[in-house]
């Protein structure tokens, strides 16, 4: 036990005399949570909109002042013709082109209706759905205000909503979660990976392995100080959340650094398999960058949510752990729930952690 | 020349030699894309709604009837109480609740006001707020219906008619939007990582020493080590185009040609970065550091999970620096728009003027001896 524990202490010795290295672990998380929260949002601002008004009367005027003085547009040409649309989009900028028809007033007023064709850039779907709502409810609710004047009541029933958790409807408490996911699976897994193979890489491994430390020493004891440095990590990122984007834990800190400390020893034990799998730290560095990120941002519900994908997905993804975390963290952070709601997500983890080790323990054996 | 040739050559066999990272850089971004790509969309499939019915009138049967006809509710608890309500919520059993109160139908009956309340889970904003417009719709369609039955509504004219349509992309695919995105972005991480990685690698066992006194030129090993990555790159984004062809039919509306001179250009642009980040790092571990962060910043910041228009005013600044989002806007406009190289050449003015720089940076911050 005493020769496991100076080990450890030389590791730690190691990191924490590679100040240069010291200083990435701890900044970048904190940079990219800070960018991200900021940054990471799906709301519309600003977006470029061309007006092709064919009527040029008192009522598509105030429409499109209506629309320009939304937060949502900025209005980047007056259009002459049909033809311009198809060279307008092609630039990119504008996403959408609204066009009013000929007579537009004339025809609402005597034949009760008149048409406006939305032309949005079908070439990003996400933004094309947005802008075509935000400029269908202004439409929507311009047209009520017209009709107000001459109809009476507009119905019986109201409603009231109640948005539960985020009432101001801030994209962060979506993200900000999904980012910590993120940033704390990928750091794990490459700083354990890489550790352990660049031992191989430069054959002090075998100077390890001679040595009378058992070879699970020798992991635990590479491994250990990452496990304190994510903590610390943690602890900052949270402070973070909470101090930045006004994000307060809602449920319990201490469950809260449960979870956590789960996902991290959950990332360092995925690490260590990576570790038996790869020779040297370009394949290492290869399999936890380049293979987890993209399905890590994609399946977690990070982004995306799952419930829309395809049904197989819903399967597909059970085997990423990000999946379990982000549910498991939204739901503590924002929601503020206890145990009682995600302990079957903290089980499939615990068993992931499991899975990991047990399997990276007979690899490790049989290679020797 | 010649010893360039030979030097690159030397790049491909260690390169090759690697047999795991070799079936690693063909098969990963292979698999990924064939699983992610059909994968992504934001359009809301289905709504989870709870429904309390304190009526149990035929009223509020209709109502809730309208809801499960159509496709996008589906109806997943009956809850009874608050308590009840609340904890469908926490559970994510339900992302909206809706409580029609007791005496609903005599309200509507006698021309009151009956208040529906909706409770919806805001965690994702965004799905809250489009899962609450169209249940306030269906609720409007059938408030208004009653009051037509009743004789009572003006099937009052609608002002303006709206219709809707989207060019290039007629029924939103999100596999023709997703694909090109991911594929740059399993080729810029591919190039910053490798092409870094493996300068640093030579600084780390100490083997640049041997390069350094050889009378090879500065400019003659940096080509050396761009090259075989560039290739690498482009082999990867040919591999990814036909299997967007081959397994999701993805439209090629422009010129291909064009989308690989820019997709050059980006490559020269990255690769760049990447020979000026490893000169920073002197071990393979703070080189991954480094590259993590860039590429985890171009690839979130490049706006294709989110839109760039919603992204605040400094950060679409920064993006002038990204070369992923010139890429990403370039491939849509080539490949599913048919722009031109008239439409793009701001776009791909900004890209060379990006590669043009991050070479500079990587060759004069290069040090033979160090």
């Amino acid at each position: 036990m005493k020769r496991f524990m100076a080990f450890v202490k030389k590791e730690f010795l190691h990191i924490l005399r590679d100040y240069r290295t010291l200083i990435i672990m701890f900044g970048l998380p904190v940079a990219q949570i800070l960018i991200f929260g900021f940054v990471v949002r799906t709301d519309i601002h600003n977006a470029g909109i061309a007006i092709l008004d064919l009527s040029k009367d008192e009522v598509t005027r105030s429409l499109t002042d209506k629309l320009a003085s939304s937060d949502f547009f900025r209005i980047t040409a007056n259009l002459d013709s049909y033809n311009d649309i198809d060279a307008i989009l092609k630039k990119g900028k504008t996403k959408e082109v609204i066009v009013f028809e000929d007579n537009f007033s004339a025809k609402m007023i005597h034949q009760g209706s008149a048409m406006v064709s939305i032309i949005a850039d079908g070439s990003e779907p996400n933004v094309a759905n947005l802008v075509t709502n935000y400029t269908r409810s202004i439409i929507s609710s311009f047209s009520a205000s017209l009709a107000k004047g001459q109809s009476g009541t507009s119905g019986l029933i109201t409603t009231e909503v109640r948005m539960f958790f985020n009432p101001r409807l801030e994209s962060q408490f979506m993200f900000v979660p999904g980012v910590i996911t993120l940033i704390l699976i990928l750091i794990c897994a490459l700083m354990t990976s890489v550790t352990i193979t660049r031992e191989k890489e430069f054959g002090t491994m075998e100077v390890l392995l001679v040595s009378p430390l058992k070879p699970w020493q020798i992991i635990i004891g590479k491994v250990a100080p990452y496990f304190f440095l994510s903590i610390v990590n943690v602890t900052v990122i949270l402070l973070m959340a909470w101090s930045v984007f006004r994000m307060p834990v809602a449920g319990s800190i201490a469950l809260l650094f449960g979870e956590c400390m789960l996902y991290i020893l959950m990332a360092l034990s995925l690490g260590i398999l990576i570790s038996t799998v790869a020779k040297d730290m370009q394949s290492a560095i290869f399999i936890s960058f380049i293979g987890l990120m993209l399905p890590s941002l994609l399946l977690s519900g990070f982004i995306y949510p799952i419930e829309n994908m395809p049904k197989i997905y819903d399967y597909v993804s059970m085997i990423m752990p990000p999946r379990w975390f982000v549910t498991i963290i939204r739901s503590v952070m924002v929601k503020g729930v206890g145990l009682a709601y995600v302990w079957k997500e903290t089980l499939i983890m615990a068993a992931m952690t499991v899975f990991f080790i047990v399997l990276s323990a007979k690899r490790f054996k049989e290679r020797l | 020349m010649r010893k360039v040739l030979f030097l690159i050559q030397k790049e491909f066999r260690q390169i090759l030699r690697n047999k795991f990272l070799v079936r690693a850089i063909l098969l990963v971004p292979v698999i990924q894309m064939l699983v992610l790509v059909p994968a992504v969309t934001f359009e809301i499939k289905s709504v989870d709604l709870g429904v309390r019915d304190n009526d149990h009138s035929p009223e509020s049967r209709e109502l809730i009837s309208r809801l499960t006809g159509s496709s996008f509710f589906r109806i997943t608890a009956t809850p009874l109480n608050d308590d009840q309500d609340e904890s469908l919520l926490l559970s994510g059993k339900s992302d909206l609740v809706m409580i029609i109160p007791d005496g609903f139908a005599k309200a509507i009956k006698g021309r009151e006001t009956p208040k529906i309340e909706v409770l919806a889970d805001a965690v994702n904003a965004t799905s809250a707020e489009m899962g609450w417009v169209y249940l306030y719709n269906i609720i409007m369609d059938y408030n208004r219906d009653i009051l037509v039955e009743s004789g009572n509504g003006q099937s009052s004219p609608q002002g303006i008619t709206i219709t809707n349509r989207f060019w290039y992309n007629q029924d939103l695919n999100y596999k023709f939007y997703m694909l090109p995105g991911i594929l740059v972005i399993l080729i810029t991480a591919i190039g910053i990582m490798l092409a870094g990685l493996n300068l640093v690698k030579e600084k780390e066992s100490g083997t640049i020493e041997q390069i350094n006194v050889t009378p090879i030129k500065k400019w003659q090993l940096i080509i050396s080590k761009v090259i075989p990555f560039f290739i690498i790159g482009i082999i990867d984004l040919a591999f990814g185009l036909l299997i967007g062809k081959l397994a999701f039919n993805i439209p090629f509306a422009g010129s291909i040609l064009l989308l690989f001179a820019c997709s050059a250009v980006f490559l020269v642009a990255v690769l760049g970065l990447a020979l000026f980040f490893s000169t920073f790092a002197s071990t393979q571990q703070q080189y991954m550091f480094i590259a993590f962060f860039f590429i985890l910043i171009f690839v979130l910041m490049s706006g294709i999970f989110t839109p760039t228009e919603s992204m605040p005013l400094w950060a679409q600044k920064v993006d002038i620096a990204n070369p992923v989002c010139y890429l990403m806007r370039i491939n849509r406009m080539i490949m599913l728009k048919g722009s031109t190289f008239s439409d793009i050449s701001g776009d791909l003015a900004g890209l060379s003027i990006l590669a043009l720089l991050f070479i500079t940076f990587a060759v004069r911050s290069y040090r033979k001896r160090s």
